[in-house]
């Protein structure tokens, strides 16, 4: 399976670093084509196009791959048992982590409160 | 300043407000702006409805197989080709349907106003509404199989409903789960009864009839749950580690209640040419009382209800 999205896919552990390093504030959303993953695709895609969001880099993983061992297995993950893991990261740390569906709203309240412009 | 304001009200006149972006919306945006008509689809959510989650698609007549997130995207993509406007995860203020100019405001600000209306808001799952809920959503209440199932490997859950959806899905979540309780609020289901039967016949499931949950508790994830039963109101608890529900769908129609006609079950009534009680408001899909709800009742109804308000705002 694969995730049909726009955005970025960070393929492996090495991307994922990558990733972060490169990128001050970073939302990865780990799921799968799923009822409670798509909605947050759809919402990041949005945020992306509308270039409202231009200081915060957008990425999606697939949560079967391997390599999302990386999100899977952090300790703010401990204790989610719903898909998707959305992971926000400033500088390379976990500063907020949600399970499970969310709207526009709250992932905009996330991005406005962790990643001021 | 003055040709400021006009500009603004020129931008936000249409001559069609569709009201919904699923099938039904998105086909009426395609038909609306391919005939030269300004469209404008507003949807609270994501563009695209319930049909984004359907993983696989394979009775779409002319497509033999695909993702209901890539049919809808496509949809998208056709309608805005064409010069439809689409605004999603939009939150509705007001609504004032009543005379020739209907207006919408959105998100406290913006008004948009046209001479017609097509409602196609769809349907959502239907919540439990018990307290708990939301709290542990995500932490052991689930509403997808698909997406959580492997989350409960060797655990014992619990499956709210007695539809199709139900008792499939509860049948599929024993190859994770050691025990799956369905606990249903009849003393009968309403599934096909080859659907029941391989239920009745699984050894992991047994059964909580007449019964409904009335309470989630638990810490950092779900714990327990309080059961009621219908008729001798006894309460009682159970430790559980997680909680499937699938309990259908209502129709997305709470914020026109008190605007147009609906029925018992908060569906839209419209005539034979989709319009609503309202002169120029029109409704399509599965926000409207009808029997059968597929992804091409929906374009038809889309096609429909878009072609009786080309007619209408034309008169």
């Amino acid at each position: 399976m694969t995730l049909q999205t726009d955005l970025r896919h960070i393929i492996d552990t090495e991307d994922y670093n990558k990733f972060l390093e490169e990128n001050e504030n970073v939302m990865i959303c780990c799921g799968r084509m799923g009822p409670m993953c798509v909605p947050v695709y759809a919402v990041m895609e949005e945020l992306q196009e509308d270039g409202e969001y231009e200081h915060v880099a957008f990425a999606d993983m697939l949560f079967d791959n391997p390599h999302a061992a990386v999100i899977r297995n952090l300790p703010e993950c401990s204790g989610f048992m719903g898909l998707p893991f959305t992971v926000y990261y400033k500088n390379g740390k976990v500063v907020k982590a949600t399970s499970s569906i969310q709207n526009r709203e709250q992932i905009t309240e996330i991005l406005d409160s962790e990643f001021k412009k | 300043m003055a040709f400021f304001n006009i500009n603004i009200m020129e931008t936000n006149n249409f001559d069609v407000i569709i009201l919904g972006g699923g099938p039904a919306g998105l086909t009426a945006g395609i038909y609306l702006a391919r005939a030269k008509t300004k469209a404008l689809i507003l949807d609270t959510g994501t563009i695209g409805g319930q049909v984004v989650l359907t993983h696989e698609i394979a009775n779409y007549p002319g497509i033999e197989s695909i993702s209901g997130y890539m049919l809808a995207k496509t949809m998208r993509k056709q309608a805005k080709s064409f010069g439809c406007t689409i605004k999603s995860n939009i939150k509705i203020s007001s609504l004032n349907l009543s005379g020739k100019l209907k207006k919408v405001v959105v998100n406290d600000k913006d008004e948009y106003t046209a001479k017609s209306v097509i409602i196609a808001s769809g349907g959502k799952s239907r919540p439990l509404n018990v307290p708990g809920e939301k709290e542990f959503a995500g932490k052991g209440i689930s509403y997808c199989a698909t997406c959580d199932g492997d989350f409960f490997q060797d655990k014992e859950i619990i499956v709210v409903g007695g539809g199709n959806s139900a008792l499939e899905e509860a049948v599929s979540l024993t190859q994770y789960a050691s025990k799956v309780t369905i606990v249903h609020q009849f003393d009968h289901f309403q599934a096909y009864p080859w659907a029941v039967e391989e239920a009745k016949n699984n050894p992991k499931i047994n059964f909580i009839m007449e019964s409904e949950i009335i309470e989630f508790f638990g810490d950092e994830s779900l714990r327990k749950v309080k059961i009621e039963h219908q008729r001798t109101h006894e309460i009682s608890e159970m430790e559980i580690d997680g909680v499937f529900i699938f309990i259908g769908y209502i129709p997305r129609t709470d914020f026109i209640k008190n605007i147009v006609s609906l029925n018992e079950r908060g569906e839209i009534l419209v005539d034979n040419n989709y319009q609503t009680n309202i002169e120029g408001v029109f409704a399509a899909g599965d926000c409207l009382e009808k029997r059968y709800r597929q992804i091409t009742t929906a374009v038809s109804d889309g096609t429909v209800a878009a072609l009786n308000a080309i007619e209408y705002i034309n008169k």
